[in-house]
């Protein structure tokens, strides 16, 4: 069955015809081509296709398309404010929280719904915040570092 | 030591920005017009023979373009034994078995459709278990294959009845090595293509490039010569695809049948499946010491169970005797390794290689001789530590070797002792364990070279051409650092191009802690030689002779200050009559040997590195459960061309080492993967991981480019190691099998107590 269903991604917005049975997951990469959002298990447990929907993470993969109706969606696309780099993604890059970088999407859509929660994040919740994103290559300390960064050098929820 | 401009500095991954904003495009995002998908039909069974396919219900399936069997292809064999073919035509092996692959409109339809492939088997009996597959009547596995037994492994050195008599105190010890899985977090991705010449373009997540394009032209039966091999950005890999495996060969198969690009990506269950897993290991170890603390010998014996056909698995006895051989000062060695096929799993190369399994039941031992002899475990490994300039009675020249200094490093660090909780039911502990790798590459193959140019366009942009493959690690950085140290650039100005056979020279892979030595030490050669180019033609600039010039700030310079810019001088060689470009060329091959084939003696890598992690744990006497609080990693490598990323690799081995100690286990019913998942395969997650400290020794390598040498494995090889050493300071139980999971160890303090 297919429906026709409209949302906003990226602040873009977006009306399309889907079958019913689509994830987001497969929305935001076939039909959208964003292509930062990573299938990693296709069951929730690797947090690499993380997104932000209304605001609040969730994984895509587990996600109908048709669920989203109305709803606003940020991706890894839309992070980056015109062309300066968010200071997360900065942070990432400079800390050197990223090498084969494919977890690096859901781990920075993670850290920023964090953020804007708790913009300045103890160690450990920054560490239980990402508990549900998997990385195989960093052993995660340069992430945590990178992301306690941010927290420290921003001044407030709202530049999150 | 000198100090560099960018060599030595921490210098964020040149692929991060892209990767952080979601542009780089991995192997999942490739797309080609017209592009379909494949899906792999497996086997039902362990052991059976196929009487019927039934294609026909999968055929008729709205979406479906095609389906192959073994009969679209003409019968090949491949891997190290030639044991294995594309699709299995009349016997399966194991579970994983592949017998058809369905090409469809999408992955949803042509996982459907491969469902609906109807075969009639006849159940054969299958071994699960090496003391089953080696019993008389066991069942064959592959035939000719007596007791299903495939090669014995032995080495020796000295006399190991002498190293008996001499001994003061002797221990023994059985332990038990797991699955375990690579679990990149991207997994195997394929994307083939036929053109109209016959030509085969492969768009692969492998680690070995060239190798694959030989591999394939036989499991396929065409010219190796005709396959271009493309490498997307690559999300993680750890060794997974250092061979060739049947669905490198079906990907090429179904896209010749569909007659267009087909695309084969696994699912994260088929990654456990079907992909390869680490060796596991039933081993035994002897080994004594004198009272004064030397070492006297090593005896071990041990089964592995290769799977059903052969890969990389069956060849990590040669770095488990290399470590029982050489690691630490001892003078009689004897070692046996007995692999034997089963219907199980196929093994493959990860990260360590052999490493993890030999570090464990080495170290366990020195720790029970240690006990024995009264001695401080740190002190008794410095007593027999392994030094600069000397050659193993295996044979390894080590040359640099900071082991002595990695120990020292963590005995000033236990010099802080451990505080006890208040509650009675919790233990702390400390344990170290340590590694010898190879620390530039290991010559398993003929060749263990890499080959690079460097080119200087006009405009003073620099391109290395290398044959390397980044797979995450961050070799292009660390690469392109070493080329911008030499050309006097910054890092920003050399482009790293490494990903496509036609346009790269050979190189054997990513594997064995190499690429930062090999590939970096051709690398270096390459810009040397595009440096003296561009120093000739700058010396007809500025006046003084080529040797007096040097190359700053992507600036030729002349010892009176006069300079001028580099581009300038390429753009001067160019547009001239008679005018030459600006490329230097190199092929690396370090200066070592392939090991006897007899006898295993040999110097396989132009260098060794050295490892010790100390590991501080807590141990609950009530539930089992064992948290790591703290590892402190000391690391001989060479030099850190690029700190950050050493930690990044050092880090993550203890991420995996971790797992491999604690938690992670591919656990396998007659046969078939019981836990294909990240939620029954559990990995350490941020919240898990304890504090890492890092310690760099820097022992300057003399091969080495700028001294440095390989990091890649050494992170996660010894932490299972020194995890099963605190475990026994804490709660007084040896744990020999890994995962050390909470109820093994509630098992083994209740063995204690009784």
């Amino acid at each position: 069955m297919k429906k026709i269903i409209s949302f906003t991604v990226n602040g873009a917005k977006q009306e399309l015809y889907l079958d019913t049975r689509k994830t987001l997951l497969k929305m935001l990469r076939e039909d959208l081509e964003l292509m930062g959002v990573h299938l990693g298990c296709g069951g929730g447990d690797c947090g690499a296709c993380t997104v932000l929907l209304n605001g609040e993470p969730v994984t895509s993969c587990l996600v109908l398309a048709v669920d989203c109706e109305g709803a606003e969606i940020t991706t890894v696309e839309g992070v980056q404010q015109n062309s300066e780099l968010h200071p997360l993604q900065q942070s990432m890059i400079e800390k050197g929280g990223i090498q084969c970088g494919f977890c690096t999407p859901g781990m920075v859509m993670n850290s920023l719904a964090l953020l804007r929660e708790n913009p300045q994040p103890t160690e450990v919740e920054v560490r239980q915040a990402l508990s549900g994103n998997l990385c195989r290559c960093t052993g995660y300390a340069k992430i945590v570092e990178a992301v306690l960064d941010t927290g420290k050098t921003m001044t407030n929820s709202e530049e999150v | 030591m000198k100090e560099f401009a960018v060599v030595g500095k921490r210098i964020p991954k040149t692929d991060a920005p892209d990767k952080v904003t979601g542009r780089a495009t991995y192997g999942q995002d490739f797309k080609l017009p017209g592009m379909l998908h494949g899906a792999i039909r497996y086997s039902d069974h362990a052991h059976a023979r196929i009487l019927s396919i039934d294609t026909s219900k999968a055929e008729a399936l709205e979406g479906v373009k095609c389906v192959v069997t073994a009969d679209d292809v003409p019968e090949t064999r491949f891997g190290f034994y030639k044991d294995n073919m594309p699709l299995k035509k009349d016997v399966v092996r194991s579970h994983r078995d592949e017998i058809a692959g369905v090409v469809a409109s999408n992955e949803m339809i042509a996982r459907q459709a491969a469902k609906m492939i109807e075969i009639e088997y006849e159940i054969m009996p299958a071994v699960f278990t090496v003391a089953d597959a080696m019993t008389e009547n066991a069942p064959l596995i592959h035939p000719g294959k007596e007791n299903n037994h495939l090669i014995t492994n032995t080495y020796s050195h000295g006399d190991l009845e002498q190293g008996e008599a001499e001994s003061d105190v002797v221990v023994q010890v059985s332990c038990k090595l797991p699955y375990v899985n690579h679990a990149s977090m991207e997994t195997c991705v394929i994307v083939a293509q036929f053109d109209h010449h016959e030509n085969l373009t492969l768009w692969s997540t492998t680690q070995i490039p060239f190798l694959l394009q030989k591999d394939l032209g036989q499991a396929l039966g065409m010219p190796p010569k005709d396959i271009r091999i493309i490498q997307p950005t690559i999300g993680g890999a750890f060794g997974r695809e250092l061979d060739i495996y049947p669905y490198h060969p079906i990907a090429a198969i179904m896209a010749k049948k569909a007659q267009t690009a087909v695309r084969l990506c696994f699912s994260r269950e088929e990654e456990f499946r079907a992909g390869p897993q680490r060796q596991p290991v039933e081993v035994s170890i002897r080994a004594g010491a004198k009272n004064n603390g030397d070492l006297t010998f090593r005896d071990v014996s041990m089964t592995l169970d290769v799977g059903a056909y052969v890969s990389w698995g069956s060849t990590t006895p040669l770095v488990m005797m290399e470590t029982t051989a050489s690691f630490y000062r001892v003078p009689h060695v004897r070692f046996k390794a007995d692999c034997v096929y089963t219907n199980n799993l196929i093994t493959g190369a990860m990260r360590g290689y052999g490493n993890p399994q030999s570090s464990f039941y080495v170290e366990s031992a020195m720790d029970m001789l240690a006990e024995k002899l009264g001695m401080d475990p740190i002190q008794f490994r410095i007593h027999n530590s392994n030094q600069p300039n000397t050659t193993t009675e295996q044979g390894l020249k080590i040359t640099s070797c900071g082991l002595e200094d990695c120990l020292k490093a963590l005995a000033e660090r236990a010099e802080t002792k451990l505080e006890q909780p208040e509650k009675e039911h919790l233990k702390r502990g400390r344990g170290v364990g340590g590694t010898l790798n190879v620390g530039g590459g290991a010559r398993i193959y003929r060749s263990d070279g890499c080959g690079a140019t460097v080119k200087v366009d006009d405009f003073g942009h620099v391109s290395l051409i290398t044959g390397s493959t980044e797979i995450g690690q961050g070799s292009e950085t660390v690469l392109a650092q070493m080329v911008a140290e030499i050309m006097g650039v910054e890092v920003a100005d050399v482009r790293v191009i490494n990903s496509d056979t036609d346009v790269k020279m050979w190189d054997v892979g990513v594997h064995a802690s190499r690429t930062t030595f090999i590939a970096g030490k051709a690398a270096c050669l390459a810009a040397k030689e595009a440096l003296s180019q561009i120093f000739e033609t700058a010396s007809e600039m500025l006046g003084p002779p080529p040797d007096l010039l040097k190359a700053e700030n992507g600036q030729i310079i002349a010892p009176d200050g006069k300079s001028v810019s580099l581009s300038k001088v390429v753009r001067s060689r160019h547009f001239r009559s008679d005018g030459k470009m600006v490329h230097g060329q190199a092929f690396y091959d370090p200066p070592t040997e392939l090991v006897d084939k007899e006898s295993y003696h040999g110097n396989i890598s132009p260098a060794y590195g050295f490892g010790m992690q100390m590991a501080d744990v807590e141990v609950d006497t009530e539930t089992g459960q064992v948290k790591v609080l703290k590892l402190v990693c000391a690391k001989d490598i060479g030099r850190a061309i690029n700190p950050m990323a050493v930690e990044g690799q050092i880090e993550g081995g203890a991420q995996m080492g971790l797992g491999y100690a604690l938690s992670e286990e591919v656990v396998v019913k007659e046969g078939k993967v019981m836990n294909p998942n990240f939620v029954d395969y559990r990995l350490f997650t941020s919240a898990d991981m304890p504090e890492i400290e890092n310690i760099l020794i820097e022992s300057n390598d003399p091969e080495g480019p700028f001294g440095a040498k390989g990091i890649g494995e050494m992170g996660s090889s010894c932490v299972a190691a020194a995890v099963t050493n605190a475990i026994y300071d804490a709660v007084g139980v040896r744990l020999t099998q890994a995962p050390m999971t909470p109820e093994r160890v509630l098992a083994a303090l209740d063995a204690l107590e009784k």
